[in-house]
């Protein structure tokens, strides 16, 4: 009985019944490419941008001309107690040069990260030209490395090298230490916020004073927050602790404990 | 169309197996190189600067 029921099903499909199916086919193949095509932006965006990008910003510090007379890493033959020890300054730092438009003028080094490494600093913050080819950007019109004012940088937490990526990690105190060619600068973290995307007044040169006159000389570091999303800004601010020459010595903030 | 372009690469089922790896790779050369990176700045992360 039941063999009689289900005979009509057996049938073969009519022509149009077929070319429904075909159409379904190309459907469920278009899908699973697109599925394909989104997998692999995935794997550009969180891995290959990486590997470019830290290369690429890895070679910007071993070509900035003058680390090879006073290099920006302790070298790591030597001893401890052979490599000179910066004193600290605190009188009035040497005048910076305004860079150009994505000029590499400066490293930066956090030692909470890395003590060994140093990411290259370049003039402007757009992204096509700074931030996803050469790394950490000076915001335009901020203060210059020493400087009375704001100092202030962004960089990617998250893909294109991700130079801030451990951003949470800081602690008040711990140092940053800027390096340009013609000094040291080892800055201080003094406090850290979570701010919406618009709120300017974080690189103003009194952070969250836009209309007062600086006296002070600090740094801020902006960068995405939460991780992989747009919708606020993770921000840094510290203080100037000191800055010393750049003439071969290094920050005692750079070289391991003795 | 999977199915269309295997019956339309020449050769024996190895050879096709080769080339459609090698179409395959090209592909994604050209995702990396070009596509991916035109299309990142419209993905809505990534932005780390405070801007109006």
């Amino acid at each position: 009985m039941s063999a009689v029921t289900q005979a009509p099903s057996r049938r073969r499909p009519s022509r149009a019944a077929r070319a429904g199916f075909h159409v379904l086919g190309i459907v469920g193949e278009l899908l699973i490419t697109l599925g394909l095509l989104i997998a692999g932006f995935l794997v550009w965006q969180l891995w290959w941008t990486d590997v470019v990008a830290d290369k690429a910003q890895a070679q910007i510090v071993e070509e900035l001309p003058w680390a090879v007379a006073a290099p920006i890493v302790p070298p790591k033959d030597l001893p401890a107690d052979e490599i000179a020890v910066a004193q600290p300054r605190h009188d009035e730092p040497p005048a910076e040069p305004v860079p150009a438009h994505a000029q590499s003028v400066a490293t930066l080094t956090v030692p909470r990260w890395d003590a060994t490494a140093a990411r290259p600093i370049s003039e402007g913050t757009d992204r096509a030209t700074v931030l996803d080819v050469l790394g950490i950007g000076h915001y335009e019109g901020t203060a210059l490395p020493g400087g009375i004012g704001n100092f202030a940088v962004a960089g990617h937490r998250t893909t294109y090298g991700k130079p801030f990526n451990r951003i949470e990690e800081l602690q008040v105190g711990d140092p940053l230490v800027v390096r340009t060619a013609l000094a040291w600068y080892v800055y201080r973290v003094t406090s850290w916020r979570i701010v919406p995307p618009h709120e300017v007044d974080v690189i103003a040169p009194v952070p969250g004073d836009p209309g007062a006159t600086p006296t002070r000389r600090m740094i801020t570091l902006t960068t995405c927050h939460p991780m992989f999303s747009a919708r606020e800004r993770y921000i840094v601010h510290g203080e100037l602790d000191y800055w010393a020459p750049a003439d071969g010595a290094f920050p005692a903030e750079l070289l391991p404990a003795a | 169309m999977y199915g269309w372009l295997w019956r339309h690469l020449p050769g024996p089922v190895p050879v096709r197996a080769i080339l459609a790896l090698v179409l395959a790779a090209a592909v994604l050369a050209a995702c990396f190189l070009w596509l991916y990176p035109a299309v990142a700045p419209y993905m809505p992360f990534n932005e780390t600067t405070v801007e109006r």
